[in-house]
């Protein structure tokens, strides 16, 4: 494994450094994008790349300023992640729309930190991700803002007393979230009856999990997790006639368009995101027409984050006056000095930014009726 | 009782599908002396071929599982003819390192043909789950066909190693493979033939670990793979019901683990008691002590 690693730094280097030699600038402003296009996290990834696309494509027929979208991937791992930021950097962007998910956005936040690279991540939502870097900000809500939301979400709706958790001991994304999550429910009396882990290399057996939840007689079970292992859980729940309501948060998001899942097993899954794509506003049905027209899919809240990132991205340029020739570390000044001004009406609610990187917006809960999201208020 | 009784039931039904993984392990082991490390991806492959012969070419559950069997049945002879055979002289390591070699090989291509995304595998087994004791207890349609599976596999390969010509050809091979050919076996021959069977059994194995387990993705194999050539080693690698005791030992073991002592720490816990059969008993529970002669 080390060695293989070794190998595959060489050979980075020595494709990084080819790549010097081609950078050259032009008069669009590069945004470097990178995510896990392949593997299994691959949905979030390529989600972000069509939805920032899609707002690139647009931004561009506007006239004025052009944007030219690079893409890398990461494969979701903190070291091919840090091979892409440079190789995106020989490539000459600018300014980093990135990363998609947490782990590889935690180590390349850092190097993106020393080597003054503005970065804006449209879903990596960890606070480690933003935690002392002035460079760094998010379009997604942060870990703790997504479990303390989940709990009064479930506290004002009254759609449980007695709640269970299952989360991935070995996710930072995951322990954040159940961390805030139960914090937030012992201040409002929400009752946490079970609470149980997996690994990330023990994630295929949670017969021992539910079978937990069953018997505390958790009536909601929080799933603080991506959408691979629920779907486990919804499987083996059901397998067991164990039906509580399932409440997850954005990693839940495209458990939907998993193939071959039989949805059934997801009716009735609740999660907290920011975007739904029946919402019913113009803004959100072009997109999603837009969205279905090119992918043959309906766009996740990552494409919708990714598509909101490049217009934050866009009117922040826009504000510092950023051009083709300004330096990478240049424009990464002038941005955090618009971040703190602008704000952006996007597909995921109105937001603005703190100079900590965490932005406020609204979030809300939607819930899987016959396949598909539907606003859970309705 | 009736918790104790079902996270027992539970370990039986993932250490059905470790022993049925562990089962072709250890055959390829008994016979060729060789670790295939690519089994876990020869199982990933015949998952995939059933996905695609139910899901898209619509297919029967059993002819897919055929065809699966089939296609894991060439692309073992055709790997060990590629990948291993030439390395028959060469050191066991050089063969150790090619298998890995071959398990990321696998890997790759499976995620080329049929991308990294998940999928979600439909189960093959249609029988419906048992509920006793009030629905407290539940024993799945999967888990029933996936023991049944497993005796029969196991009689049937100690019917075939002991009763057959090629079967005892293959003990002969096993024990000495200089012998063997002097007595005019076809060494490679049967080299090949184990494969082939050792694969037809991980295109089994691959569409029950997937019924049970139903996420199907490039590296699906891989860790049922490790914790199965764990069981096989446990339960005395090269014994064909060893690797069924130890598969089924090994999947209550962790099962119990995660149920009563951390669900985080159940793998570390089944490597302790691994360590501790290992140091009593070197060989494994039914493994047979080979005395070299000098």
């Amino acid at each position: 494994m080390k060695f293989r690693k070794l190998v595959a730094a060489v050979l980075a280097l020595a494709m990084a450094m080819s790549l010097c030699a081609f950078a050259s600038a032009e008069d669009t402003i590069k945004i470097g994008m990178s995510g896990p296009l392949t593997g299994g996290a691959a949905v979030y990834g390529l989600a972000v790349e069509r939805g920032a696309q899609i707002a690139v494509d647009e931004i561009n027929a506007l006239g004025g300023v052009q944007l030219e979208l690079l893409a890398e991937d990461d494969e979701n791992d903190a070291e091919k992640g840090i091979n892409a930021f440079n190789t995106l950097l020989d490539k000459g962007a600018q300014m980093m729309l990135g990363t998609v998910t947490t782990t590889p956005c935690i180590a390349v936040s850092a190097e993106a930190y020393a080597e003054r690279v503005f970065m804006l991540t449209p879903s990596a939502s960890s606070t480690k991700v933003i935690e002392g870097k002035d460079n760094m900000y998010q379009v997604c809500f942060t870990d703790p803002a997504q479990g303390s939301a989940s709990a009064q979400y479930i506290v004002d709706n009254a759609l449980a007393t007695k709640v269970g958790i299952i989360y991935n001991s070995g996710s930072d994304y995951s322990t954040g979230i159940t961390q805030t999550f139960e914090e937030k429910a012992a201040e409002l009396g929400l009752e946490i009856v079970a609470k149980q882990a997996f690994t990330s290399d023990d994630n295929s057996d949670f017969s021992v999990q539910v079978a937990a939840m069953k018997d505390a007689g958790a009536e909601l079970v929080f799933l603080p997790i991506y959408y691979t292992p629920a779907s486990m859980i919804l499987k083996q729940a059901a397998s067991v006639g164990y039906e509580p309501t399932f409440f997850g948060v954005d990693g839940m998001d495209g458990i939907l368009s998993l193939e071959g899942f039989d949805t059934s097993l997801a009716e009735g899954v609740m999660l907290l995101t920011p975007f739904s794509a029946d919402a019913e506003d113009e803004k959100t049905q072009k997109f999603v027409s837009t969205y279905q027209n090119l992918y043959g899919e309906v766009p996740n809240q990552f494409a919708a984050d990714a598509y909101d990132g490049i217009y934050a991205l866009y009117t922040a340029i826009q504000a510092a006056g950023i051009t083709a020739e300004t330096s990478y570390a240049d424009a990464c000044d002038l941005l955090i000095a618009a971040f703190q001004e602008i704000t952006v009406e996007g597909l995921t609610g109105t937001m603005t930014w703190v100079s900590t990187g965490e932005v406020t917006k609204t979030p809300m809960a939607v819930v899987i009726k016959n396949g598909v999201y539907v606003s859970a208020t309705k | 009782m009736i918790t104790f009784l079902s996270h027992l039931v539970n370990g039986l039904s993932l250490g059905s599908v470790y022993a049925i993984i562990a089962l072709g392990y250890s055959m390829v082991y008994g016979i060729a002396k060789m670790l295939n490390f690519a089994h876990g991806d020869v199982i990933m492959v015949g998952g995939y071929i059933c996905f695609c012969a139910t899901q898209y070419w619509g297919m029967s559950p059993l002819l897919g599982v055929l065809l699966s069997i089939v296609v894991c049945t060439v692309l073992g002879v055709v790997i060990e003819g590629l990948a291993y055979k030439p390395l028959r002289q060469a050191t066991s390591l050089a063969v150790l390192i090619t298998a890995i070699g071959v398990s990321y090989f696998l890997q790759n291509i499976a995620q080329i043909i049929w991308g990294a995304n998940p999928k979600s595998f439909p189960s093959v087994v249609s029988i419906p789950s048992i509920f006793l004791f009030d629905g407290q207890m539940v024993i799945s349609g999967e888990t029933m066909v996936t023991v049944l599976a497993n005796i029969v596999i196991m009689i049937a390969l100690t019917l075939f190693t002991n009763k057959t010509k090629m079967g005892k050809a293959m003990r002969v091979v096993s024990e000495d493979r200089g012998a063997a050919e002097l007595m005019g076996i076809n060494v490679n021959f049967t080299i090949s033939l184990t494969f082939a069977i050792g694969s037809a059994l991980a295109a089994v194995a691959g569409v029950l670990l997937c019924s049970s387990y139903p996420v199907l993705q490039p590296t699906t194999g891989s860790m049922p793979g490790i914790k199965a050539f764990t069981a096989a080693v446990f339960g005395g690698i090269g014994s064909i019901p060893g690797a069924l005791i130890g598969g089924l030992l090994l999947g209550v073991i962790e099962i119990l683990g995660k149920a009563y002592v951390s669900t985080e720490l159940s793998d570390a816990l089944v490597f302790a008691v691994l360590i501790v059969v290992l140091l009593v008993k070197p060989t494994g529970l039914l493994g047979k002590a080979v005395h070299e002669k000098v």
